[in-house]
């Protein structure tokens, strides 16, 4: 079983499914820590529970997947986040929701918790409560260096969250991120509720991304249960998941160029995907696609007129937007606002396993669809277009390409689809105390995991989602050093991280 | 450039005729008749969004107000950057514990006479997300709530019909 070979373990006979989960002691903790560290493996997500703390890990490889657990019998784990910074606001996070304590922290500020919720550790079960204290930035000296706060409520129509930045004159020396405002505490509503619960919780995860998510919800469901999905139903999570992509990279191509201060592209993209989501609602009755997906199948099949909306869709894409992309290629001013802006370099997009675009276009190839190749992305045939430069340009060219590449596949998916099954009944309980399930479905932003424990009779017990963000986010900060304070919105936008989605 | 300029020019406008203002969304308003205000107003409002802990479904949809469908400035509606510009405080969310004391703020910050609208199923009542630890629920449990518009998220045209509502209503005319 790969990974857990050179992990020392305790045992790895769990119902886990469809990859192995191993128990492992403090010397296979420190194991695989040294893996991520040396760059054999990478976070793939870390989280916890009462009195344990899970990592899983993916050989970029052998694409094979891992989860390590290591029992907090005293309250403490050792650090992942110290020797390996990825792991960072997902450690602080562990600590804000359950208490447990890495050894030895260097840095244990709290991330989510903004001492706000009248309790401390909400999901450790104790009750424990917690100093509170002023939230310190990190430092940064030198002459002639000021600071500029900006949010949690910002200047457009976007998420909320907190900016500090550290400038000398226009170029920033330092950013920090503060966020945790829209934590909506999924994680402790997820516990016990029904599937049909759990999944709206996870469609309204982050509403971008309503039908990732959803998707990755029922896989992980239906890992853990085993049952397979009929063909159909598989085929129409990928039309809706490829639509979904599409509005999404059509809006962020717009809303980039916008803040380059380049409304026309912004106009001309706004209407393709008002475009994407009329024919969506067309075709599956919400323009976002929420709750369609739900494990065991899809709850509708796609209305009769839906196909034709689609076709007549893609042919409009195929006619405006080769225009579009050569107005972007052609507008020198554009250009010189996004070539060698921003730049993530290649070795942290390695480091911290960015996904989606962030790490496409700065060398790291990996898409879920292709790497992991959940159904029906096994049976379809796609392209995954990868970038070194890392600045917003190849960011922006990653989508363009993507927007292509999605057309190409909803084509071959609505050739495909027939008359068929929708839905694999599930059993009503399981046989035993309970299974787990985790799944990884590729967002328009970048993977999303999905890591699931259910009860006998069919309830959640805990489950963990982990948004491409968390990995992303960090990345952010490095990109924006050196640049000026003005193209902060523009390096934003190309990254256009999920707030909602990290801060659950 | 030219070609896509010269097409939006010569083919027909894509912006759709304004939907009828919302029935309910008038009766919820007609409860609050403010004619010294609407006196000052006029037909114009400037709209600060303030997203209080919502999944960003909402806000997706918002932004949509702004595309060549909907076309919301030509309503004499207008988002603005700031809530000492603001006439209307559009909220979404379930006022998340961490985001309340920010919206009490944008809400303090924004000159009388204004208006607050609470957008999405999350705003009215905390939606599914009511009971957690983390939120507080309604956006009426925060501050004062003049007009409730529905969905998971609404669409651009309920946005719009609850909008125009509001619009009738400040012009004296709801």
């Amino acid at each position: 079983m790969g990974i857990l070979d050179s992990i020392p373990h305790v045992t790895a006979e769990l119902p886990h499914r469809p990859w192995p989960r191993a128990i492992v002691t403090e010397a296979g903790w420190q194991a695989a820590i040294d893996r991520l560290v040396e760059g054999g493996l990478t976070l793939l997500g870390f989280w916890g529970e009462p009195t344990a703390v899970h990592m899983a890990m993916l050989d970029g490889v052998s694409a094979e997947i891992a989860v390590v657990t290591y029992e907090c019998t005293a309250g403490t784990f050792p650090s992942v986040a110290s020797p390996h910074p990825p792991a960072l606001r997902l450690e602080r996070t562990i600590h804000d929701l359950f208490g447990l304590v890495p050894a030895v922290a260097d840095d244990l500020r709290p991330w989510l918790d903004h001492y706000a919720w009248g309790k401390s550790y909400p999901l450790s079960g104790r009750n424990a409560s917690r100093d509170v204290r002023p939230y310190q930035f990190l430092p940064a000296e030198g002459e002639a260096l000021h600071q500029v706060a900006v949010g949690p409520v910002h200047a457009g129509i976007i998420e909320p969250g907190h900016f500090r930045f550290t400038a000398n004159g226009e170029h920033v020396v330092r950013l920090e991120q503060w966020l945790g405002y829209t934590h909506k505490g999924i994680e402790s509503l997820m516990q016990g509720a029904s599937l049909e619960a759990a999944a709206k919780l996870a469609n309204r995860t982050s509403g971008d991304s309503a039908v990732a998510y959803a998707f990755a919800f029922a896989c992980a469901v239906e890992s853990a249960l085993q049952i397979e999905v009929p063909r159909q139903a598989t085929l129409l999570r990928a039309l809706m998941a490829e639509l979904e992509r599409l509005a999404n990279h059509l809006g962020d191509i717009g809303a980039i160029c916008n803040d380059a201060s380049f409304a026309l592209m912004h106009a001309q993209t706004g209407i393709l995907r008002e475009r994407c989501l009329r024919a969506a609602n067309v075709a599956f009755g919400h323009r976002l696609m929420m709750d369609v997906i739900v494990p065991g199948g899809v709850t509708r099949d796609i209305a009769p007129d839906g196909v034709s909306a689609l076709h007549a869709l893609l042919a409009e894409l195929r006619k405006v937007f080769p225009r579009l992309i050569e107005l972007y290629d052609n507008t020198a001013s554009l250009q010189d606002r996004t070539v060698t802006t921003g730049i993530v370099k290649a070795e942290y997009a390695r480091q911290f396993g960015a996904g989606g675009y962030v790490g496409r276009a700065s060398g790291r190839d990996f898409d879920a669809r292709r790497v992991i190749a959940y159904a029906p992305y096994d049976s379809l045939s796609f392209e995954v277009p990868v970038l070194q430069a890392g600045d917003v340009n190849a960011r922006v060219w990653i989508r363009i390409r993507e927007v292509e590449q999605s057309v190409e596949l909803i084509e071959q998916i609505l050739r495909q689809l027939g008359p068929g099954e929708l839905e694999t009944a599930l059993p009503p309980r399981i046989g035993r105390d309970s299974c787990e399930g985790m799944a990884l479905t590729e967002a328009f932003r970048g993977d999303v995991l999905v890591w699931l424990r259910l009860d006998g009779e069919l309830r959640v017990e805990r489950c963990h989602l982990r948004d491409a963000s968390w990995f992303q986010w960090p990345l952010l900060e490095t990109a924006i050093e050196g640049n000026i304070i003005a193209d902060f919105p523009l390096c934003n936008k190309s990254f256009n991280c999920s707030y909602s989605g990290a801060d659950l | 450039m030219r070609k896509t300029l010269l097409e939006s020019l010569t083919h027909g406008s894509l912006t759709e005729p304004a939907p009828a203002p919302d029935d309910s969304a008038l009766a919820e308003l007609a409860t609050k008749v403010d004619r010294a205000a609407q006196a000052r107003l006029g037909r114009s409002l400037a709209i600060r969004e303030v997203d209080a802990g919502s999944c960003n479904g909402c806000e997706l949809e918002i932004h949509a107000l702004s595309n060549a469908f909907y076309d919301i400035e030509r309503f004499g509606l207008r988002f603005v950057a700031s809530p000492r510009h603001a006439d209307v405080l559009l909220v979404t969310g379930p006022v998340t514990k961490n985001m309340r004391q920010a919206l009490e703020r944008t809400y303090n910050a924004t000159p009388d006479p204004k208006w607050v609208v609470a957008v999405g199923g999350c705003a009215i009542d905390g939606g599914i997300f009511r009971g957690s630890y983390a939120c507080v629920g309604g956006v009426s449990d925060t501050v004062p709530v003049d007009l409730h518009i529905k969905g998971c998220p609404p669409s651009p045209t309920d946005l719009l019909k609850g909008l125009l509502a509001l619009l009738e209503h400040v012009s004296g005319k709801g």
